[in-house]
């Protein structure tokens, strides 16, 4: 309103106008939303996870309930194999599909970058299962392995196998058959990404490598890959957070099994939170995984000169 | 290594712009003296890996239950019809779409009026709310189930949509509004200033300046928000105790938990469930590339 009064009156000159549409305020109301929403389902969760590490809550226990010191964070170290093995877990999990999802990734990139007939619709189709749920991937799969009707009957039929063979629920066979499963929808993401940063990179670097004699293995190396640095390392960090944070894939496709082979450190503190509603526990848990986290990026970030020489 | 392999070769490319002998070697650079069947084959390859599984999905959908045909043939639409109704994927699809939407509008508008701020004006607060930002890409919302649980109940919104919503929101908003204010860093500042030495109120000057410039990244930002919580079932599957309630991605998690999976009606419950996220993402693929590139990486 205020607003509209001003500019009823016309001589005034820009610079006062101006100043008056900017009140000191703005930008405060203008974050208001977001900060406050953030503080109250982010901030204070975080802060009651932290709170929580160190009780020991467990509404199915109440008369146990109250402050525990440092002793869920004793047990955790000393006391639980589960975690390690669900730690150690991750870590593999996170770095083979993060390792295999940017190779495949950039490959895919590069080559949907040239111009070809069909490119369009090219790129439509090998970017679309970004676009899967966690459980839609889990479900399409189930579909794809199990022992009935799956793939591994059709290859039975062809004789490369046996009938009746479950690759989800065979130890030697979980691990390969989720992380393909993964991949399947994970290159995308990173092919996308890729793909939109080989959108700036400068054609007269090309031709100019061009006119000295460059082959295209060469341009790769000393123009392309410099160029995409910091991105591959953003998208690898993000996506190394999201892949360790993801439980819908695994907890829908294998449910952490068989024998707790594929449990990942937050399908296991899931697993304690929700099933054993052991709270204070998996409080500590994920204090614990929050804090292996931000410890792992930052060094990821640090090892990795992110935003470096090249800036 | 930009510099050093750019130096000495640009005055290359300059010396030869004159004359224009050469010309297949500057009118055919190397980007474009790929063989095709480097791309063919390796793109055939991929393909095949990317569109068996789709394919696999549909069969089962449209092959009668117990067939073992490798082509939906004779094409039966059983699966979906028992879905929708005895499987209550009808309300599931419909819960969806209002929590996507619902989603989508939020954060949208949110992150723009948030995005608008960061990239507009300096503030006191402004780098510790960046740095709030880029830390909450590192909180897991699976793990912060418990307390957010106990915030809605005390808000009396578990079986609610309303909670789904909020939670989804609030865990896109980040990265929304860091990609919104790297779009509008984009449009020059100058464009807003001509607007209001015109007359414009600054929220008019955006309306009329700035928004038309931003279609891509909101397209994008927007897009994702929908994809996101259409796709993401943890939240659902916690606060919406409540069958009529739930969403498509927890239906779809029953159906699998069941003691003997019916293999048709999971596919025909997935097909659905894939349908309207591969046509949105069809249409704003496009988009997507170049909102991404301009949003996502410049910092």
């Amino acid at each position: 309103m205020a607003q509209a009064a001003a500019v009823a009156k016309p001589p005034a000159p820009a610079r006062r106008r101006r100043a008056s549409a900017t009140p000191r305020r703005l930008p405060y109301l203008l974050i208001a939303p977001a900060g406050l929403l953030m503080l109250g389902f982010i901030a204070y969760p975080v802060i009651s996870v932290f709170y929580y590490s160190l009780q020991e809550y467990n509404p199915t226990k109440p008369w146990r309930n109250g402050f525990a010191g440092f002793d869920n964070f004793v047990r955790i170290f000393t006391d639980d194999a589960v975690f390690w093995d669900t730690l150690v877990f991750s870590a593999k999990w996170v770095f083979v599909e993060v390792g295999l999802q940017l190779l495949f990734g950039l490959a895919l990139a590069l080559i949907v970058n040239q111009s070809f007939v069909g490119r369009g619709l090219g790129r439509a189709m090998v970017f679309s299962p970004w676009a899967v749920s966690g459980v839609l991937t889990s479900a399409i799969w189930v579909l794809l392995y199990n022992s009935q009707t799956g793939i591994t009957r059709y290859l039975a039929d062809l004789g490369i196998g046996s009938y009746g063979t479950s690759w989800l629920s065979d130890t030697s066979t979980v691990f390969p058959a989720a992380v393909v499963a993964d991949l399947w929808r994970g290159v995308p993401f990173f092919a996308i990404l890729i793909l939109a940063d080989l959108q700036s990179v400068s054609k007269d670097l090309y031709e100019a490598a061009e006119v000295d004699g460059a082959g295209r293995i060469k341009q790769f190396w000393h123009i392309t890959l410099p160029h995409l640095k910091d991105a591959i390392i953003l998208s690898t960090l993000l996506r190394a957070v999201w892949e360790f944070n993801n439980v819908d894939l695994l907890y829908t496709l294998t449910g952490g099994g068989p024998a707790g082979e594929t449990t990942t450190l937050p399908l296991y503190i899931a697993n304690t939170s929700v099933d054993a509603h052991d709270f204070g526990y998996a409080s500590a848990l994920t204090t614990v995984a929050f804090v292996i986290l931000l410890f792992c990026s930052i060094v990821y970030l640090r090892l990795s000169k992110f935003g470096g020489e090249n800036k | 290594m930009i510099t050093k392999e750019a130096t000495p070769a640009a005055p290359a490319a300059e010396r030869a712009a004159p004359a224009p002998p050469h010309p297949a070697k500057r009118h055919r650079p190397a980007w474009d003296e790929v063989p095709r069947w480097q791309i063919y084959l390796p793109l055939g390859v991929y393909l095949v890996f990317t569109l068996i599984p789709f394919y696999w999905i549909l069969l089962f959908s449209l092959r009668p239950a117990g067939s073992t045909s490798l082509v939906p043939w004779p094409v039966t639409f059983d699966h979906f019809e028992k879905v929708w109704t005895e499987r209550s994927f009808g309300t599931y699809f419909g819960n969806s779409v209002l929590v996507g939407v619902a989603t989508l509008v939020m954060t949208t508008l949110v992150a723009l009026a948030g995005g608008y701020a960061l990239a507009r004006f300096d503030f006191r607060i402004k780098r510790g709310f960046m740095l709030a930002l880029l830390c909450s890409q590192f909180v897991p919302g699976a793990l912060l189930l418990v307390p957010l649980f106990e915030i809605f109940a005390n808000l009396q919104m578990i079986n609610s949509l309303g909670s789904v919503i909020l939670a989804e929101t609030v865990f896109q908003l980040p990265l929304s509004m860091i990609l919104i204010s790297n779009f509008i860093k984009n449009v020059p500042y100058s464009l807003e200033e001509a607007a209001w030495v015109d007359g414009c109120g600054r929220l008019r000057a955006f309306r009329i300046v700035v928004l038309p410039l931003l279609r891509p990244g909101i397209i994008a930002v927007g897009s994702f928000a929908f994809v996101h919580s259409w796709n993401h079932f943890l939240f659902a599957l916690m606060f919406l105790n409540n069958q009529s309630k739930q969403t498509i991605p927890v239906g779809l998690n029953t159906l699998m938990s069941a003691d003997s999976v019916d293999l048709g009606a999971l596919a025909a419950g997935g097909i659905i469930a894939a349908v309207p996220v591969v046509i949105v993402f069809a249409f704003i693929q496009k988009w997507l590339i170049t909102g991404f590139s301009a949003g996502a990486v410049k910092g």
